[in-house]
């Protein structure tokens, strides 16, 4: 027995009248959110390391966040808009099509992430306890920064073009949670479905292609017609897209029927996908 | 009532035992929903048999304090038991009641992730066990101290040797305090001198006043670490008491219920086989131990049944023996007996194949079996049988635990510094004359 360092000198045991009581799981539990509040730190650090690591060993880096949405733009602005000539309310076809596709990879790379993130941590669900809820929480606050990073280019975009944000612009932020908690209440759905049904790993690039077809990235919504309107907005990601342009490129009137029913549709999504995470929340060790 | 620190009452965990695979799929889940009513009907007559209880009417109590060793064979419910009280996974009957925060340690490096830097990951780890950003900071260099990785903090630990990645891991959980820790024996991986450490450690958690629940199969470190000991047996408390009946229970226990040392093949695979197959093994020790555990260097016999449903193939028998960590010991093979290679007549054919001498050191050993038909693989069964070897006073070396994975004789001598030869040579032709006069001794009676 060669110990080099001596063992540290461990302090006497802290007191706390922390009482746990567990039993077994009835029906639908609510959320513990001042749980989640004490773990803030870990979803920080998860967060944080998900950023770390995403372009670590890439040659491009960072600039990935760029790169592809401003491929998408370009092909979608040839094809779309120079040959298929798609309306673009009266804005270049390029920073229209631009300013929808960051908050449409934001929210689809968000929701890919969640999704798939409760199986890529299958070890720690496995070895520690801390609410499961932190785990896609992260992989949704981690696809910020490439947001941040492709919007400078957007910014740029619009100089070129001459388009100068007003008050509007202020909102932003807004949309841009509003985005993150759409794509974190599909998450939810689809991280918790994941564990148990793989399914799921097939169904995400699948989900995701048809959802940008029925979100208005490289059309506007007016081409949708009036009596479909309200229906269309159920997809959280067109009041988002919609919201998106109203801030930055200063369309006429706020499309506020459509956002609002995109609102309620993404409240009702996270509200039950909240509860069903937290239903299955005990299985995810025994099954993932 | 506040010195209690954990009450369990009637725990109970069931699992559901039979599907292919843990999880299901959409459409099985699906078309379950429109035929629920008389699938549930149908399932509930024949999931009695599927379901499968981890663990069944479980009370015990522990106080403050306390260090209460966890022991039973494997699939006693110990791992289970420790993972429903670290919240991992949930619990089907019963209440548990926990006072005071727990740390649980199912395994070392949870979280590690290889392209961050020591230091990052030192970080992450600790948050993932529970501690504060304040805490980890507090005691980081501590943690760094310990590790002995200084050097390489700033350095991703992709590019560590396991040691130091292990060293590291091991520090950041051994800077926990949790009032009750809750430790499985993973922690008892690694060198000789890391375990010692890690049980260092868990010594002078003991005598810090924690309360601590500890599995193990290590009976030698839970007689003197712990105070009490757990003993599980197919889900159920079997003994509840000091830590040395507790460890007599446990070898006792052995002795009855052991399977190992079996091995027999799912019988309809063999049915419809066209290909020898493997059909039953069992390995004994002379002169009459069948139950899987030996004394060391007892004469291994090993008798394994092949099923050859046509003379085409006759099966040459490879027979592995491997240590608990996955390291072949040896190599028994059939190719080794040149008359064996004779093509034989269809049917069960048995190979028997006895070690006289090999004096494996005490612990648990795996066996893989497998036919090959000239150099190609044609069966291989992992994890075919298992053995324990016990103590015992073989070599004259009284039991002495001396680590490595094999014993042998060994002939000592000392040479005083006073006598005037440079001492390695003398020791040197000592040493080969004994060992000549030795190939002479044995050699004797075959020349006669």
């Amino acid at each position: 027995m060669s110990l080099k360092t001596p063992p540290p000198a461990l302090e006497a045991p802290i007191k706390s009248d922390v009482v746990t009581i567990l039993e077994p799981a009835r029906g639908w539990q609510p959320i513990n959110f001042a749980e989640l509040w004490h773990y803030s730190e870990l979803l920080w650090f998860m967060a944080l390391r998900d950023i770390q690591v995403r372009y670590k060993q890439t040659v491009l880096g960072l600039a990935w966040a760029i790169i592809q949405p401003v491929c998408t733009m370009l092909v979608f602005s040839i094809f779309f808009g120079k040959f298929g000539k798609i309306p673009s309310d009266g804005l270049p076809y390029p920073v229209f099509v631009f300013c929808a596709l960051l908050p449409w990879q934001l929210f689809a790379n968000t929701m890919g992430q969640a999704g798939s993130s409760l199986v890529t941590n299958a070890n720690l669900l496995k070895k520690v306890y801390f609410p499961r809820l932190i785990i896609p929480l992260a992989a949704a606050l981690s696809g910020v920064v490439d947001f941040a990073v492709a919007f400078v280019v957007l910014l740029a975009m619009m100089l070129c073009y001459g388009i100068v944000p007003g008050w509007a612009a202020l909102t932003v932020p807004l949309f841009l949670l509003f985005a993150v908690t759409a794509a974190l209440s599909v998450g939810l759905w689809l991280s918790a479905l994941n564990v148990q049904y793989r399914d799921v790993r097939y169904a995400i690039p699948f989900l995701t292609q048809i959802w940008l077809f029925v979100t208005p990235v490289a059309y506007p919504s007016s081409m949708v017609p009036d009596k479909w309107r309200l229906l269309y907005a159920l997809n959280p990601m067109a009041g988002v897209v919609e919201g998106f342009r109203w801030a930055l490129l200063g369309k006429a009137a706020p499309p506020v029927g459509v956002m609002l029913v995109s609102f309620v549709a993404t409240l009702v999504l996270l509200i039950g996908g909240l509860f069903y995470f937290r239903r299955m929340e005990d299985t995810f060790a025994d099954v993932a | 009532m506040s010195d209690l620190a954990i009450r369990v009452e009637n725990l109970g965990k069931r699992y559901q035992l039979g599907q292919r695979d843990p999880y299901k799929t959409l459409r099985e889940s699906l078309s379950g929903i429109w035929q629920a009513p008389l699938r549930r009907l149908q399932n509930r007559a024949a999931s009695e048999e599927s379901l499968f209880w981890a663990l069944r009417d479980v009370s015990f109590e522990v106080k403050r304090g306390e260090v209460v060793g966890i022991i039973g064979r494997n699939g006693a419910g110990k791992s289970t038991l420790l993972k429903i009280l670290s919240r991992i996974t949930g619990l089907t009957t019963g209440r548990i009641e926990i006072h005071g925060r727990v740390g649980s340690l199912l395994e070392v490096g949870t979280g590690f992730h290889p392209e961050l830097t020591g230091r990052e990951n030192i970080f992450m780890n600790g948050a993932i066990l529970g501690m504060r950003r304040a805490e980890v900071k507090r005691k980081f260099d501590e943690i760094v101290a310990f590790s002995e990785v200084e050097k390489f903090i700033d350095t991703p630990v992709k590019h560590y040797s396991s040691g130091m990645y292990t060293r590291l891991a091991f520090s950041v959980a051994a800077h926990m305090e949790p009032e009750i820790l809750i430790v499985d024996e993973v922690l008892a991986v690694g060198d000789m001198a890391f375990q010692q450490k890690c049980l260092g450690k868990m010594n002078e958690v003991a005598h810090a006043g924690r309360t601590v629940l500890f599995v193990s199969h290590n009976m030698a470190a839970v007689e003197t670490l712990c105070s009490r000991a757990i003993l599980l047996n197919q889900g159920l408390v079997e003994f509840d008491g000091s830590q040395t009946d507790g460890v007599r229970h446990y070898y006792d226990a052995g002795q009855e219920t052991s399977v190992e040392g079996v091995y027999i093949a799912d019988e309809a695979s063999l049915r419809n086989a066209r290909a020898p197959r493997i059909a039953k093994a069992t390995v004994t020790a002379e002169p009459d131990y069948k139950n899987g555990q030996f004394p060391i260097g007892a004469p291994l016999v090993f008798e394994v049944q092949c099923a050859c449903p046509n003379e085409s193939v006759m099966p040459s028998l490879g027979i592995a023996i491997e240590n608990k960590r996955g390291v072949r010991i040896v190599t028994l093979h059939s190719k080794c007996a040149p008359h064996l290679l004779a093509r034989s007549a269809p049917g069960m054919v048995s190979f028997v194949c006895r070690v006289p001498k090999l004096a494996l050191a005490p612990g648990q050993y795996v066996v893989k079996l497998g036919w090959d038909d000239d150099g190609e693989v044609g069966e291989l069964v992992e994890n075919a049988l298992t053995f324990t070897v016990l103590p015992s006073d073989y070599f004259g070396n009284s039991g002495k635990r001396v680590g490595g994975v094999v014993l042998c004789e060994q002939e000592w001598r000392m040479v005083p510094p006073s006598e005037s030869l440079p001492a390695s040579d003398r020791a040197d032709r000592e040493v080969r004359r004994e060992g000549a006069e030795n190939e002479y001794v044995e050699m004797a009676p075959r020349r006669a």
